[in-house]
């Protein structure tokens, strides 16, 4: 029943027409309604709303979203490859004389000769030399019975600080790893054929003697009465199990001069070398872990040890990636975050230098156009004054000053503020002196005076209102300007400085060439933004004057 | 119009003594001078004299000893008779260096200028008597967008693509490395080619503004008495548009043109930088900021002299062209 009741009451109230001069058949809009209206209905207006509403979120939303600081600087782990050692493989016979023997190189070629020949002797300035063999690739040379050089491939080397060891241990040890070296029992017996080599040291005889005979096939020998064994690698341990020394064809000598190489990393490190294994990783005796990596370089037949360290520095220029989304600058700070902070330097200077410049600009336009008469004479050429000088050059001097007076960061912000504002308000004092002269003659004006409003609320509430929408028109298109003023002088270095960023000083590092060339994300995204936010607001301020001023055709 | 024009004059000049006294004023307020750098330098040689006594006596050489006023007044004077100086920066007379830039920053602004006259009148008429078109909105848009762009990001953006990716043009300067080795015809084909980015980069900055100054004064005299009088005459379009339109057109953009005249003389000192081209505005912005007092005077003066100028003739250029201005 109710339905059907309510169901009539809408039917009725559709047919019923309002006549011709009801006021319900016009829909009235507020003025602002209709300025509002006007301008939605403009596509370009709306499209640098949303930009400029982007750009605001971006930049002041952003920066407190963002999980980094604005000067948070990153580091970042990276591998340096020093050169720590270089191991040579002996090849040819190393000669080695004994204490007080000479054996210079002249002879030594002699009896390179006579080994290739398999010639027991050689003579050479009517000396005559008697070779043997006590061991695979190991030869002694001895004059008048008395051994004055031994030659071998492998050589003895000591732990370092350790003593050099005397000749005749040294070639007993060379002898020993020979023979353990060498398969067949030849070689020993070789060995101890050399048996009666005499010599004139008592105590090194009997120990050289003594050495020899025990290099039987196991691999020991006894010098100076203690007994030594060897291994195949080539160390030499005494009877407690320490290395006393180590014989191989491999010489390991450190690269920088200062480096002592430690005996377990040398035997480790010859070790590889023996086994091609190209990575060696030691704990120091301080605990410390290093990574050693060996390559062989053919050309000058050199083992290379590097030993790979890593450095924490800062992340320069990492390029886009999870963490990073647009990488990080020079400074090893993030990008992104620098972009936002950017944006709001960028923004609020823009803001506050229209506001000084509007301020300014109104109060002194006002004053010269209600007024008239000698004060607007005098203020209009304080205006042809400003008009006249030309302010990047003013702007630009201004600035070195600044650089040259040291004035920190924050301070030359706020001068730099100063600065725009006051070399820009006298277009705002034209435009609004220009308005107020032919407002005040029009009739609403007369009708003020004579209704006896008095002159600070006929300003206030009547002219000021009309000039406002020529005054927003402008200060927005001024926004967009200033804005580019700011990043143009923060591109030349005389802006916003470090560790403030601002869209500009972001792509000043593109003055470094390498920069500019391979680092485009680094300044490609703050040219956009910056392109975005002054299109934006170009787009809004035509909007606005179309929505202000319908009869103008944008 | 004579007493009019003496007026004037006569403001101007009171005006020009304003600008150059707070540019001088400013130049000799800094803090830290072309000079004291100097002594800086000369008081660190071996054996020098030190700090102060090199300051005292360079301040005297270069007549900084003398108070603002005093210093501005010789200044005046100098300038008026002709004696411009020379300059601390560059070492030769003032003239000397303003001769051997200014041609190029000529050359480069006045190819600029007529480069963007002639595509930005034409698309902004286009562009006009197509209102709320498609093509209508994607000039507005491009206009707008040329206004946006930053000059620094343009040029920066240009040699990425075509010095560092297609290789056609060198980054910097304005003659190539092997300059002296070409015959005339190629050291002229090697400037226009150092030539072709700044230029480029002038014209898309300028073309913007202009556009849209063309397209909004040609709405305005589109929606004229007169145009809709030819129109119901039954005039052809192109002839009520070309013949009565642009006409009417022509009167504000003369007034544009004549005052972006004193552009071609002051170089464009962004573009200039950014490319290192020798010319005006790049010579004056390293003179500025080394603190050389002669040439910044000289060349701000010269800049101020010409934009009175070109208001001047501007204002009495509009009253020719438009017999309904009338100047009072």
């Amino acid at each position: 029943m109710s339905n059907d009741k309510n169901s009539t009451n809408a039917e009725q109230a559709d047919q019923q027409e309002y006549s011709l001069n009801d006021d319900r058949r016009v829909k009235v809009l507020s003025p602002s309604a209709l300025i509002a209206k006007r301008f939605f209905r403009n596509r370009l207006a709306v499209v640098g709303l949303v930009i400029l509403i982007a750009m605001f979120l971006f930049s002041f939303v952003g920066g407190v979203v963002s999980p980094y600081g604005q000067d948070e600087s990153f580091y970042t782990d990276t591998s340096l490859n020093t050169q720590y050692a270089g191991i040579t493989e002996t090849t040819s016979l190393r000669y080695i004389a004994a204490p007080g023997a000479e054996f210079g190189a002249l002879v030594q070629s002699n009896a390179n000769a006579a080994i290739r020949e398999g010639a027991s002797s050689f003579e050479r300035d009517g000396v005559s030399y008697a070779i043997e063999q006590p061991a695979p690739n190991v030869y002694t040379f001895s004059t008048g019975g008395q051994v004055v050089a031994y030659a071998s491939t492998n050589v003895v080397s000591v732990p370092s600080g350790a003593e050099t060891p005397s000749f005749d241990f040294q070639l007993a040890a060379v002898t020993a790893v020979a023979n353990l070296d060498a398969d067949d029992a030849a070689g020993s017996a070789d060995a101890a054929a050399t048996t009666d080599a005499a010599s004139g040291d008592a105590a090194a005889a009997e120990g050289e003697v003594s050495a020899e005979a025990a290099t039987a096939t196991d691999g020991t020998f006894t010098y100076d009465g203690a007994t030594y064994t060897v291994n195949k690698v080539g160390d030499v341990t005494d009877a407690s199990g320490a290395t006393v020394a180590t014989v191989s064809p491999f010489v390991i000598s450190a690269s920088d001069g200062n480096t002592q190489i430690p005996n377990d990393l040398r035997a480790e490190l010859l070790a590889a070398v023996e086994n091609d294994v190209s990575e060696v990783t030691y704990t120091d005796s301080e605990g410390a872990e290093h990574t050693y990596s060996i390559s062989y370089d053919a050309y000058s037949s050199v083992y290379n040890v590097t030993e790979t360290t890593s450095n924490r520095v800062y992340d320069r220029y990492a390029s886009p990636s999870a963490e990073h989304w647009l990488g990080t600058d020079g400074n090893g700070m993030d990008m992104l975050t620098r972009l936002m902070y950017g944006g709001r330097v960028s923004l609020i200077i823009g803001f506050i230098v229209v506001f000084i410049a509007a301020g300014l600009g109104v109060i002194m336009g006002g004053i010269s156009g209600y007024f008239g008469g000698w004060v607007d004479n005098l203020i209009m050429r304080v205006v042809d004054v400003f008009y006249c000088l030309p302010s990047y050059p003013i702007i630009i001097i201004l600035g070195s000053a600044m650089d040259a007076m040291r004035i920190d960061s924050w301070t030359r912000m706020i001068y730099l503020m100063l600065i725009l504002g006051f070399l820009s308000w006298p277009s705002i004092a034209r435009l609004v002196r220009g308005q107020i002269l032919s407002l005040r003659e029009q009739e609403f004006m007369l009708a003020t005076e004579a209704t006896g409003i008095s002159v600070p609320h006929r300003i206030i509430r009547h002219l000021i209102p009309n000039v406002m929408p020529q005054l927003i028109v402008s200060c927005t298109m001024s926004l967009g300007s200033t804005i580019i003023t700011e990043a143009t002088l923060s591109f030349l270095g005389l802006g916003v400085k470090f560790p403030f960023a601002s869209w500009g000083n972001i792509i000043s590092d593109v003055n470094n060439a390498f920069v500019m060339t391979n680092y485009p994300f680094i300044w490609i995204p703050a040219g956009i933004c910056l392109l975005l936010t002054v299109l934006g607001f170009n787009f809004v301020g035509d909007g606005l004057r179309d929505a202000f001023d319908p009869k103008m055709n944008r | 119009m004579r007493t009019y024009i003496a007026k004037r004059i006569g403001i101007s000049v009171i005006i020009l003594f304003c600008v150059t006294f707070i540019i001088y004023g400013l130049m000799r307020s800094l803090p830290s001078s072309f000079v004291e750098t100097m002594a800086m330098q000369l008081s660190q040689a071996p054996g020098a004299k030190s700090f102060d006594e090199w300051m005292a006596q360079l301040n005297a050489q270069y007549g900084l000893d003398k108070d603002i006023f005093s210093g501005y007044v010789t200044w005046l004077v100098d300038f008026l008779t002709g004696n411009f100086g020379d300059s601390w920066k560059f070492n030769v007379p003032v003239i000397t260096e303003f001769y051997n830039t200014i041609g190029i920053s000529f050359a480069m602004g006045g190819i600029a200028f007529v480069l963007s006259t002639v595509i930005a009148v034409p698309l902004g008429i286009f562009a006009a008597t197509r209102q709320y078109s498609k093509a209508d909105y994607v000039i507005s848009a491009l206009a707008l967008a040329g206004i946006s762009l930053p000059t620094f990001f343009l040029a920066t953006l240009l040699k990425l693509v075509f010095s560092v990716g297609l290789g056609w043009f060198d980054l910097y300067g304005l003659m190539g490395r092997n300059f002296n080795q070409l015959d005339a015809v190629g050291q002229m084909l090697d400037i226009v080619n150092h030539m072709v980015l700044p230029v480029v980069t002038l014209t898309v900055i300028q073309i913007g503004s202009l556009m849209r100054y063309t397209r909004t004064n040609m709405l305005e005299v589109l929606n004229a008495d007169y145009i809709r009088t030819a129109r119901t005459k039954g005039l052809p379009e192109h002839k009520v548009i070309y013949k009565h339109a642009f006409r009417n057109t022509l009167i504000p953009l003369v007034t544009i043109i004549g005052g972006s005249l004193p552009g071609l003389f002051s170089g464009a000192l962004i573009t200039e930088t950014l490319f290192m081209i020798p010319g005006t505005g790049y010579t004056s912005y390293q003179s500025m900021i080394a603190g050389d007092i002669p040439y910044t005077m000289f060349f701000l003066t010269f800049i101020a002299i010409i934009t009175l100028i070109s208001n001047l003739l501007t204002d009495i250029l509009y009253a020719v062209v438009d017999p309904r201005v009338r100047i009072s």
